[in-house]
């Protein structure tokens, strides 16, 4: 069977070679980068621009980046049919291709957010080290002196004006990596505008749109992963407290986690309002010129897509969070609810770019409908499925939680 | 401060430092990628199909598909035959059953998941067979858009696919306007017409040419003047599919209707 022949319906006229090639892991790529490019920029408001409201959120949403980061190029693996081959895109770049500047992009963006990130965690590799040295040591703390000790690579001075020098290095990164953050996506929303064959991506404003729900959906999966992390955490304290261990209370714990929710939402909205603005701003121009293109596309947008597009993208995804996030009075509960449905728009705004652009054959004289695969029955089906997508959902929430071990983001003592 | 000689030591240090990953990438350059747009050479292949001669028997498509080793049953080809019927109250109906690869067995039109259309024969308007293959355009998107080069333009104009360096990124086959790539079921890689490049090199024609008992399809030189096909490329009034993405189509049409997509 042709690849992309298992979950294409084809109706009317279709070329006999298409099918959608670019299924659901390419609907997971920007996604992915755009969580990653947006956490980062969050981070970025803070060490950059000093906004002090993002402090705790922000060294929390700089550990997230960088579990995510490899979960960026994880679709692209799943998706390629020969998969052992993706070397060859750093080792022969082809620069006319939008594509073949991933591995640098990319590459670039870690080693900027790896550094940040050692820049912060420096003191704390530095006196976790210190603190197992002197004393007997289990297996796991030997094993976490051992990790501390390569962490610090070398630098143990902890002197202020040591660490001054990190802070100023944590400043300095956090602000090259907010352009490069963004072309890392803003790319990835150009490898769809630039495409001239398709009537539906090529577009000037596609990175750009790409960008601005990057940061909203980055922002909105920070706040609902630091909720549910908070909330454990009250949980956890008011057992301790029956038991009486003293931590801080529950109640304080609360209200700070709920001051944090409500001023990130703030700037989730303010970036909300751009990628809306832009979105309907292409398609009303869509509209309004009407090129040769516009009869199929219409036919797309407002009868095949009509749910995808204006019920779960605008309305759900956008619409409703954004209600629910502006009217005063925040509550956790309203939060979660928002940066849910904030996940949910951002998702099939990918979606019906990705699937949406391969819905209609590039003769304008027919269809293409994409049926998910969704239990596997064949190695395809089983990458490009339901559970390929899951398993690049699930990997950064692992990677997270490993990353965290090492690099605590709550209760820590220093001044970044 | 820093002595001159200490500045030349470390500009040459720094210099060559930056030479080795440039080298690297200069290594693993196919040189085919820097062949000339335009190219310098004696050839420029063409095609020249004319829509009026062809009745949509197929024979070219079969022809294609046993001398390419497309796997024949497979629902992918590199050449295909269109058949528009057009009605009198203005409608459209295309379809390409199987790419054509057996003709036309049935009036009624294939309209996929929409099942058979049948069309009254005294309400058509207008019926012809438009057959379609790589353009291989001049200013090739596929090539523009591949990440690792596999996928370039020979001197002489055709662009091919090296099997051994394809990703299957799928890139290419979303850059073509026309729909003529696709992935190989059995190599997994993109796949497209070639003209035929095995055989037009040794000079022989391309399979469907061979095949097509009509005359319907002919391929030739372009930068040879006294070629019959550059001739009535010349001298007729051809026509190309999409002109309007700029790819610049060396697949030239005689009879091309405005129907056609």
């Amino acid at each position: 069977m042709v690849h992309g022949e298992l979950w294409t319906i084809k109706e009317f006229f279709v070329y006999p070679n298409e099918y959608i090639y670019w299924s659901i892991q390419i609907v997971m790529y920007p996604f992915m980068t755009g969580l990653v490019a947006g956490a980062f920029v969050l981070s970025s408001l803070y060490h950059v621009f000093g906004f002090k409201q993002l402090k705790e959120i922000a060294r929390f949403s700089l550990v997230f980046s960088f579990a995510l980061l490899p979960c960026a190029p994880m679709p692209l693996l799943l998706h390629l049919q020969q998969p052992l081959r993706n070397h060859y895109v750093l080792m022969t770049p082809h620069f006319s291709s939008a594509i073949a500047a991933f591995g640098i992009v990319f590459m670039t963006y870690g080693v900027i957010v790896a550094s940040e990130l050692w820049f912060v965690y420096r003191r704390h590799f530095v006196e976790t080290a210190l603190g197992l040295r002197d004393r007997p040591r289990s297996l796991t703390e030997t094993l976490r002196y051992g990790m501390a000790r390569m962490l610090t690579l070398g630098a143990w001075d902890v002197s202020e004006p040591a660490l001054e020098k990190d802070e100023k290095a944590v400043k300095v990164l956090a602000a090259t990596g907010i352009p490069v953050a963004c072309f890392l996506h803003g790319y990835a929303g150009f490898i769809f505008g630039s495409v001239k064959a398709n009537a539906l991506w090529m577009t000037p404003l596609m990175p750009v749109i790409f960008i601005c729900s990057a940061v909203v959906s980055g922002i909105a999966l920070c706040i609902l992963t630091f909720i549910v992390i908070s909330q454990g955490r009250i949980m956890i304290n008011t057992w301790k407290l029956k038991h009486d261990i003293g931590t801080p209370s529950p109640e304080e714990l609360k209200s700070a986690e709920l001051t944090i929710v409500t001023q990130t939402s703030r700037y989730l909205l303010i970036f909300l309002v751009l990628a809306i603005t832009l979105e309907l701003l292409d398609l009303i121009f869509r509209g309004y010129t009407a090129v040769k293109s516009w009869d199929i596309l219409r036919s797309v947008i407002y009868e095949k897509d009509f749910v995808n597009i204006f019920i779960l993208q605008y309305g759900l995804g956008n619409v409703v969070p954004f209600l629910l996030l502006l009217l005063p009075g925040l509550t956790i509960r309203r939060a979660v609810a928002g940066t849910l449905l904030v996940l949910l728009g951002v998702f099939m705004m990918r979606w019906n770019v990705v699937i949406g652009g391969q819905a209609f054959s590039a003769s304008f004289a027919g269809f293409m409908e994409y049926r998910m695969p969704i239990l596997p029955t064949s190695m395809e089906t089983l990458k490009e499925g339901v559970f390929g997508a899951l398993l690049v959902i699930f990997t950064p929430f692992v990677l997270f939680f490993l990353l965290t071990r090492m690099m605590p983001v709550f209760d820590t003592k220093d001044s970044h | 401060m820093i002595s001159r000689r200490e500045f030349c030591h470390k500009a040459v240090i720094a210099v060559g430092g930056i030479m080795i990953p440039l080298t690297a990438l200069e290594l693993f350059d196919p040189r085919r990628l820097a062949a000339e747009k335009g190219g310098s050479g004696t050839t420029r292949w063409a095609f020249l199909v004319d829509a009026h001669k062809c009745v949509g028997c197929g024979f070219c498509v079969k022809s294609c598909k046993i001398e390419n080793q497309t796997p024949y049953d497979s629902n992918v080809s590199r050449t295909w035959v269109e058949r528009y019927v057009v009605t009198k109250d203005g409608n459209t109906y295309i379809d390409s059953p199987k790419a054509c690869r057996d003709g036309f067995t049935t009036t009624k039109i294939d309209q996929n998941h929409q099942g058979m259309k049948d069309i009254r024969t005294e309400d058509v308007a207008k019926a012809f067979f438009v057959p379609k293959l790589c353009n291989q355009c001049d200013n090739p998107p596929c090539v523009q858009v591949c990440p690792v080069g596999a996928t370039y333009q020979t001197e002489d104009g055709v662009v091919l696919v090296d099997r051994s360096w394809c990703i299957g990124c799928g890139y290419c086959v979303m850059g073509c306007p026309y729909g003529v790539r696709f992935f190989h079921p059995e190599h997994h890689v993109a796949e497209k017409c070639n003209f035929c490049y095995h055989r037009i090199t040794k000079g022989m024609k391309t399979a469907c040419v061979d095949a097509c008992p009509f005359g319907a399809r002919r391929i030739g030189n372009l930068r040879d003047k006294d070629d019959p096909v550059t001739k009535v490329i010349m001298t007729e009034r051809v026509n190309v599919l999409k002109e309007e993405y700029g790819t610049k189509p060396q697949v030239f049409y005689l009879g091309l209707s405005m129907e056609v997509k």
